[in-house]
């Protein structure tokens, strides 16, 4: 139920229900899309970004607030550990448990490498867990792996690495198999036939979805056989350094404890950075759907050793974030709800776009709708537009949103909103980190020798945008890529004398381009306390 | 000036404004939250949490991250419990009910309380779909947990020692893996992958001008 204060725009949306269901929306021309990004996506907005001073990405733009940890003091001085007794010894070691460390740990397993998981939460504390709406896979007799590439390199404004792309859409049906022969239940018919759904910018329905705990019913399967293959996961966890060899090779990382704050070292003859995103930087001062871990510290390990970035300037706003209630303010609500045929409605109860858009220009229009055109509504925390809920049970038959979208019911249905019957207010949350570390097709990063990436800290793969589907793909396709490779280049590696003279190389950097600052990182977590002393 | 409620963090007090969540309170308390806390949208089961309301002897549970704190709210957190996960290789148990029986079978030992159900924080009927992995319903233990977000309160409340959610675990995987209908048009399309029949597409792609990608991809046709 929805106080006074929303009333009038209720009643507007709910008059309008029936013509908006009938009205299709065109869609933006090329031309339209790019006037409406430059003018009102926060990518574009120039001064929330720093330029580079030091690394391998010196003179690049990047966000604020990245810039600042990319620049920061390490945690550790280079001699103050000892490296000469490693607490663990792997082949592989994966860092970080989410989707993509999950996946390469398995194949990385398989392969008959000793492989082991660090992770600074616990397995499975990690972006995969909060996916909602599904999975890409040109699988359909009507798609094919070249279709899925166009909307995908169409989407990510032509820029994304075309051989990490070709990987991505070539494998994905691969993955799909792959996924459900260790027991993940997707959405089927009864004859097998997966069902699937369009997502923002798709030109064919290939959304596999396990209702909308897609990524939760992935990542605990994932989990469960990482259990059962007692792989070593050492959660609570974090990896605060790379290590390299005398050669410059990865050859390890230096651990923290995030309890008691030991530090630890793990030496392996290849590593695998799977630490995923950066929601939790709050970049622009946005909220964000993501987990409580996400703070770019895979970007960081991998710049502090020398690493390149791809398309770190570019982050993704999910169009629909939570706007009311406060309480949870800036959660992703799934485009699989748009995909079931909820429009985007204004205050006064108008359609004021197609609501399958890619998600840059759908999250620049819905700011330009509150903003330029003010025909936002008032939410406290900020303004938000209506997604009209109620549509989908009108459209797909009553029943569907319970079938369909459960999480999304129980979401609202905690704060007295039920979905089915009353809309919902969003607007944009920061919800994807597009660039990240630049890797080859074999997921090794393009200038540190055995170090693989995977997942959400990998640049270039999608361009400077991404699908809505296309990023739990990318972490079975390139996790489980990363972990094959990672767990092959092992066999012939001989690794030399254990080092961190990097970390001492880039503060004496630091202090050469004379920045100040106090910062270290990586950041590991947000801080959300209030203490008001000391 | 904002109304505040009094709340008891592990029996102290502390006043947090009313409109918190029983996570960002303990953080405007103060605590730098490590565990129990995790994905802070109800997906991860990281923040299970017992309480009770003062002057009522009903213990509630809930996620720490998705629900209200209220006045003479006694809190506290259970970021870690102890189930029991046995392992297993998937490719190898039988598709039956022995397969519980060797796994769990502390779940015949139900005596249907029903705790766990009461405890659910997903509002999931728990004893049910144990009931169903009794009798090796798979599909059905499998439909009736799906929500499930394995926090764990249900375990912690159970007189038999049954671990729930990794019994649901397992029998999702069953379904999955051997009693959902197999996939056609996914089958067939990997075998067309591994056969090369879109690698010209693909290369011509790879080759392609970006004007003429561009071209391509602004006069697509969509799928309705």
């Amino acid at each position: 139920m929805y106080s006074e204060q929303f009333k009038d725009s209720l009643s507007l949306v709910e008059a309008a229900r029936e013509k908006n269901i009938a009205n299709e929306p065109v869609r933006m021309t090329a031309e339209q899309k790019e006037k409406v990004l430059a003018s009102f996506h926060p990518d574009y907005k120039m001064d929330e970004f720093s330029v580079l001073a030091i690394g391998p990405n010196k003179g690049d733009r990047v966000p604020k607030e990245l810039a600042e940890i990319l620049q920061a003091h390490s945690r550790i001085t280079a001699d103050s550990v000892c490296l000469e007794k490693p607490d663990y010894e792997a082949d592989v070691l994966v860092i970080g448990g989410g989707g993509a460390g999950a996946s390469a740990a398995i194949e990385a397993h398989e392969a008959g490498a000793k492989v082991m998981v660090v992770t600074k939460l616990r397995m499975g504390d990690a972006n995969t867990m909060m996916a909602e709406g599904g999975i890409q896979a040109a699988d359909k007799p009507n798609d094919s792996p070249a279709i899925h590439f166009v909307d995908a390199f169409g989407g990510g404004h032509f820029a994304a690495k075309r051989e990490l792309l070709k990987k991505l859409v070539c494998d994905a049906p691969e993955a799909i198999a792959w996924l459900s022969s260790l027991g993940v239940e997707f959405d089927k018919e009864e004859d097998g036939t997966m069902v699937t759904t369009h997502g923002g910018g798709t030109s064919r329905k290939r959304m596999h979805a396990a209702k909308d705990y897609s990524g939760a019913e992935i990542m605990r399967t994932l989990r469960d056989e990482v259990l059962n293959r007692k792989i070593p996961v050492i959660d609570f966890t974090a990896a605060i350094e790379l290590i390299l060899d005398e050669n410059g090779n990865a050859a390890g990382a230096v651990l923290m404890n995030m309890e008691t704050k030991e530090l630890l070292v793990a030496k392996a003859k290849t590593v695998i950075i799977a630490t995923g995103g950066a929601g939790r930087m709050h970049y622009q001062g946005f909220p964000t759907s993501n987990h409580y871990g996400a703070t770019a510290d895979g970007l960081v390990l991998g710049y502090r050793a020398g690493a390149k970035l791809l398309y770190a300037e570019t982050l993704q706003y999910h169009p629909t974030g939570v706007a009311f209630p406060e309480q949870i303010f800036g959660a992703l609500v799934t485009e699989k709800v748009r995909s079931l045929g909820a429009k985007l409605v204004n205050k006064n109860g108008e359609v004021f776009m197609h609501p399958l858009e890619t998600r840059d220009v759908t999250a620049a229009s819905i700011i330009r709708e509150c903003f330029e055109r003010d025909n936002g509504i008032d939410c406290g925390n900020g303004k938000g537009v209506w997604l009209d809920t109620p549509m989908i049970e009108k459209i797909g038959g009553e029943g569907t949103i319970m079938k369909r979208i459960p999480a999304m019911w129980r979401m609202f249905e905690k704060y007295g909103i039920d979905i089915r019957y009353e809309p919902i207010l969003v607007y944009p949350t920061l919800h994807y980190q597009n660039g990240g570390l630049d890797i080859t097709d074999d997921c090794m990063t393009t200038n540190i020798n055995n170090l693989f990436v995977a997942g959400e800290a990998v640049g270039g793969i999608h361009g400077k945008n991404r699908l809505m589907g296309n990023s739990l793909l990318d972490i079975i396709v390139f996790g489980r890529s990363a972990g094959k490779n990672a767990a092959a280049k092992a066999k012939g590696v001989t690794l030399g004398k254990l080092s961190l003279d990097h970390v001492a190389k880039f503060e004496a950097e630091i202090k050469k381009a004379g920045i100040e600052t106090e910062t270290v990182s990586p950041k590991l977590l947000p801080n959300y306390t209030n203490q008001k002393s000391i | 000036m904002e109304k505040t409620v009094n709340i008891f963090l592990f029996g102290k007090k502390y006043e947090v404004p009313e409109n918190l969540t029983i996570m960002t309170a303990m953080e405007y308390a103060g605590y730098q939250l490590v565990r129990g806390c995790g994905c802070r949208n109800g997906f991860c089961g990281a923040c299970a949490t017992i309480y009770r309301i003062k002057g009522d002897k009903e213990l509630h549970a809930c996620l720490a991250c998705q629900t209200k704190v209220e006045d003479n709210m006694y809190i506290a957190t259970l970021p870690f419990f102890p189930l029991v996960k046995e392992v297993y290789d998937i490719e190898k148990i039988p598709v039956n009910e022995t397969v519980m029986m060797q796994l769990y079978p502390e779940i015949y030992a139900c005596i249907g309380c029903n705790a766990c159900t009461k405890a659910c924080t997903q509002g999931l009927n728990v004893m049910q779909y144990i009931a169903y992995a009794q009798r090796g319903d798979f599909e059905k233990c499998a439909e009736e947990s799906f929500d499930c977000v394995m926090c764990g309160v249900c375990s912690s409340r159970c007189p038999a020692g049954i671990s729930h959610p990794q019994v649901a675990m397992l029998a999702r995987r069953i379904n999955g893996k051997y009693l959902a209908p197999g996939c056609g048009h996914l089958e067939d399309r990997v075998k067309e992958i591994k056969d090369g029949t879109f690698n010209d597409l693909i290369e011509a792609l790879m080759q392609k001008p970006i004007e003429e990608l561009k071209e391509l991809y602004n006069t697509r046709e969509i799928e309705k």
